[in-house]
C-alpha cells in the first residue's frame, strides 16, 4: 500500500532532478542562517558553486554542537511569525536543542509519517495509540499528526500508567501500538502478568533507540503485533525519517526529502553503498530549520539491494548512535549487539544493564547484569552457575566481549517508559 | 512411596545483598508462617535460599506474589544420634547405599539433630534408607 506512490517509488535521473532542485533551495534557504553564510565564506564557497548533487562534498558538515552553539533560535531561517511549533531534543548526549517548524514543515512531516504508516498496512479504520512522550519530545505530538493525517483513530495515551494503557488496549480494540522497544517489552510483561488480551493488536511502530532481531521476535510472539522498526531525529523533523517495509529487511528513507551520504566517522570520507558508516543527512524540504551535511552520529548502512515493494534504496537497521558505541579494551561494541545476544538466550528474562568500569588492574571492566527468566529455575544453585557460564561463553563467541555476568532477580532491573538508559559507564578517565 | 517421608523444601532464588536477608524474613513473618529449618547457598553475586516450613503452600503463594523465583524441591530428613559422630554414621551408611548427596544441610530440632539430604529419587531413597535402618523423620514432623 501506497501513501503517494509516485514519489515512494521515484527513482533514476527523475529522483536525482528533483533532489537537486530540492538541494539548490535548500543551500538558498540556508543563507539566512549565519552560521551557514559563515560557514560559506570560510570554505570559498558560493550557493552557485553546487551545480551537482555530487558537488555537496564541498560543503563542511554540520555537527550537533553547532546546532546546540546556536541555541536557541540561531539556526531559524524564518522570521519568528513563520515558525508554527517549537520542540527541543531528547538531550540524551547533552544539553537541549531547539528545532522550529512552519506550518509548512508541520504539513510535509505528517507527510511524511502518512507514508510510512500506510507502508506498514494501516488506514482508517485503525485505532492507534501514541504511547510516547507528548511533551517536548518529537515522537508524541509528530507521530499523532501522521496517524491523524492517515485518518486513523489516535488514542493519545502518552506515557507511564502501563495498566491504564493495557486496559485501553483491551477496552478499545487498539490495533497499532506506537511506542519505544523498552517501553513495548515492559508493556508485554505487564500484560502478561495481568493476563490481558491483546488480540486486536497487529501492528507494532518502535522507534527512537535501536532492537534486536531477537527483540522482533520476542515482542512479535508476545505481542501477538507485526513489528516495525522507526526511526527519526528531531533535527530532521523527528520520527519518520525511516521507517521498515513488509519485508523487514532495512529501512526505507524517503529520498525526496533527505539525500544520504554515509561516511567514514574518523575520516569524513563518503564511503559508497555496501559499508557501513555514520549517517549524514541533507534535509530538502526544511523551511524553519534547512540543514547541509547532518552528522547524525547514528550508524548503518545504504543497502545495494532493490527492495521488493518498489521503493527506493534502504538504510540497514540501526546498531545505534556512534556515541553509544563502546570501546571496552580495544574492541568496539553497541549496546544493542549485547541485547541480541543475551535475548538469544532463552533463560535470560526480558531486562538487562550494561556498566564499564575501570578496574584496580586498569583494565576495563564488563559488568552485565541480568534478569533470569523465572520459568528456567528449577530450585538448584548449579542453574544459575550454568546459566552464568553460558552467557559468559556467548558473549565471548559472538561478540568477543569478555564479561562478568551477574544474574539479579526478577523484577528488580530497571524499566524504561522512553528511551532505554541501559548501559552506564562509570569510567573515570 | 515413602511419600510420608517426603518434605517439600521451598528453594528461592535470592541476590546477596545487604537486607536481602531481612526482605525475606519479613515475608515469613507477615504471612505467620515459622522455619524449621533454613539454609543459604551461595555463589558469587547470587544464592538459593532452602527452607523448610511449617506451611510451605503459605509461604509459596507469598513469595511468588511478590515476584520471586521459587520452586518446592523434595528433601529427605534423617534423624541424627546427638552424639559425637552422628554425622558420620549418617554419612556412612547413606555412602555405602550409593545414594549421590546432590546437597545436605543439618540442624537441631529438639533432642536430636537431622540431615536434610537432597538426592535425585527421593522415593527410592527413603526406601533404601529405611530397609539399611535409617531413620527419617516424617514430613508431618515440619508440615502442619
Ligand atoms: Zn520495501
Amino acid at each position: 500500500m501506497f501513501w503517494n506512490e509516485k514519489i515512494e517509488t521515484l527513482k533514476g535521473q527523475e529522483l536525482r532532478d528533483l533532489q537537486l532542485k530540492r538541494l539548490k533551495w535548500t543551500i538558498h534557504q540556508t543563507q539566512n542562517i549565519p552560521f551557514y553564510k559563515r560557514m560559506f565564506k570560510e570554505a570559498g564557497l558560493h550557493p552557485d558553486d553546487i551545480k551537482t548533487l555530487e558537488d555537496i562534498r564541498k560543503i563542511p558538515f554540520t555537527n550537533k554542537s553547532d546546532l546546540r552553539d546556536g541555541y536557541p533560535f540561531g539556526f531559524l531561517a524564518v522570521p519568528m511569525n513563520k515558525v508554527n511549533r517549537i520542540h527541543t531534543t531528547s538531550g540524551t548526549t547533552g544539553k537541549p536543542t531547539v528545532v522550529a517548524y512552519t506550518k509548512g514543515d508541520l504539513e510535509t512531516w505528517s507527510e511524511l509519517l502518512a507514508r510510512n504508516f500506510t507502508m506498514a498496512g494501516l488506514k482508517a479504520g485503525d485505532i492507534f495509540q501514541n504511547a510516547a512522550n507528548y511533551a517536548l519530545f518529537t515522537g508524541g505530538l509528530g507521530i499523532h499528526m501522521g496517524a491523524e493525517k492517515i485518518g486513523a483513530a489516535v488514542v493519545p495515551s502518552g506515557t507511564g500508567n502501563t495498566k491504564r494503557q493495557i486496559e485501553m488496549i483491551e477496552d478499545f480494540k487498539v490495533t497499532a501500538l506506537h511506542c519505544t522497544p523498552s517501553y513495548a517489552m515492559h508493556l508485554t510483561e505487564v500484560a502478561e502478568e495481568m493476563n490481558a488480551d491483546l488480540s486486536s493488536l497487529k501492528v507494532g511502530c518502535f522507534g527512537a533507540e535501536a532492537w534486536s532481531e531477537n527483540t522482533r521476535k520476542d515482542l512479535e510472539n508476545r505481542l501477538s503485533v507485526e513489528a516495525f522498526d522507526s526511526y527519526g531525529m528531531s533535527e530532521l523533523f523527528g520520527p519518520g525519517v525511516a521507517f521498515e517495509c513488509g519485508e523487514h529487511d532495512g529501512l526505507h528513507i524517503w529520498h525526496d526529502s533527505y539525500l544520504v551520504e554515509i561516511i567514514d566517522p574518523e575520516t569524513g570520507e563518503v564511503l559508497e553503498p555496501g559499508n557501513h558508516g555514520e549517517l549524514v543527512v541533507t534535509p530538502l524540504v526544511k523551511e524553519a530549520m534547512p540543514l547541509l551535511r547532518y552528522r547524525t552520529r547514528d550508524i548503518t548502512m545504504l543497502m545495494e539491494d532493490d527492495c521488493p515493494c518498489g521503493r527506493g534504496p534502504k538504510l540497514a537497521r540501526f546498531f545505534g548512535r556512534s556515541d553509544d558505541m563502546l570501546t571496552v579494551r580495544g574492541i568496539n561494541v553497541f549496546p544493542s549487539q549485547v541485547e541480541h545476544v543475551l535475548r538469544s538466550i532463552p533463560e535470560v528474562g526480558d531486562q538487562f544493564m550494561v556498566y564499564i568500569d575501570r578496574g584496580e588492574s586498569h583494565l576495563d571492566e564488563f559488568t552485565i547484569q541480568v534478569e533470569m527468566n523465572k520459568t528456567f529455575f528449577s530450585g538448584e544453585l548449579s542453574d544459575f552457575v550454568k546459566l552464568q557460564q553460558k552467557i559468559v561463553k556467548t558473549l565471548q563467541d559472538t561478540i568477543t566481549v569478555r564479561a562478568r555476568v551477574e544474574l539479579v532477580e526478577p523484577g528488580s532491573l530497571p524499566r524504561f517508559e522512553g528511551k532505554a538508559k541501559r548501559v552506564i559507564d562509570r569510567r573515570v578517565i | 512411596m515413602n511419600e510420608e517421608y517426603i518434605i517439600k523444601q521451598l528453594s528461592i532464588f535470592s541476590e546477596n545483598k545487604a537486607g536481602k536477608l531481612a526482605a525475606i524474613a519479613k515475608i515469613f513473618l507477615d504471612t505467620g508462617v515459622s522455619i524449621q529449618a533454613f539454609n543459604i547457598a551461595e555463589a558469587n553475586n547470587f544464592g538459593v535460599i532452602r527452607v523448610i516450613v511449617d506451611k510451605p503452600e503459605v509461604a509459596f503463594e507469598a513469595f511468588a506474589k511478590q515476584n520471586y523465583a521459587l520452586k518446592y524441591t523434595d528433601v529427605l530428613a534423617i534423624k541424627m544420634q546427638d552424639v559425637p559422630g552422628g554425622l558420620f554414621e549418617a554419612a556412612k551408611l547413606i555412602g555405602e547405599l550409593n545414594i549421590n548427596i546432590e546437597y545436605a544441610y543439618a540442624f537441631r530440632s529438639g533432642e536430636y539433630g537431622a540431615l536434610i539430604v537432597r538426592v535425585a529419587n527421593p522415593g527410592e531413597a527413603a526406601k533404601a534408607l529405611k530397609k539399611a535402618g535409617i531413620e527419617l523423620i516424617p514430613a508431618a514432623n515440619y508440615h502442619f
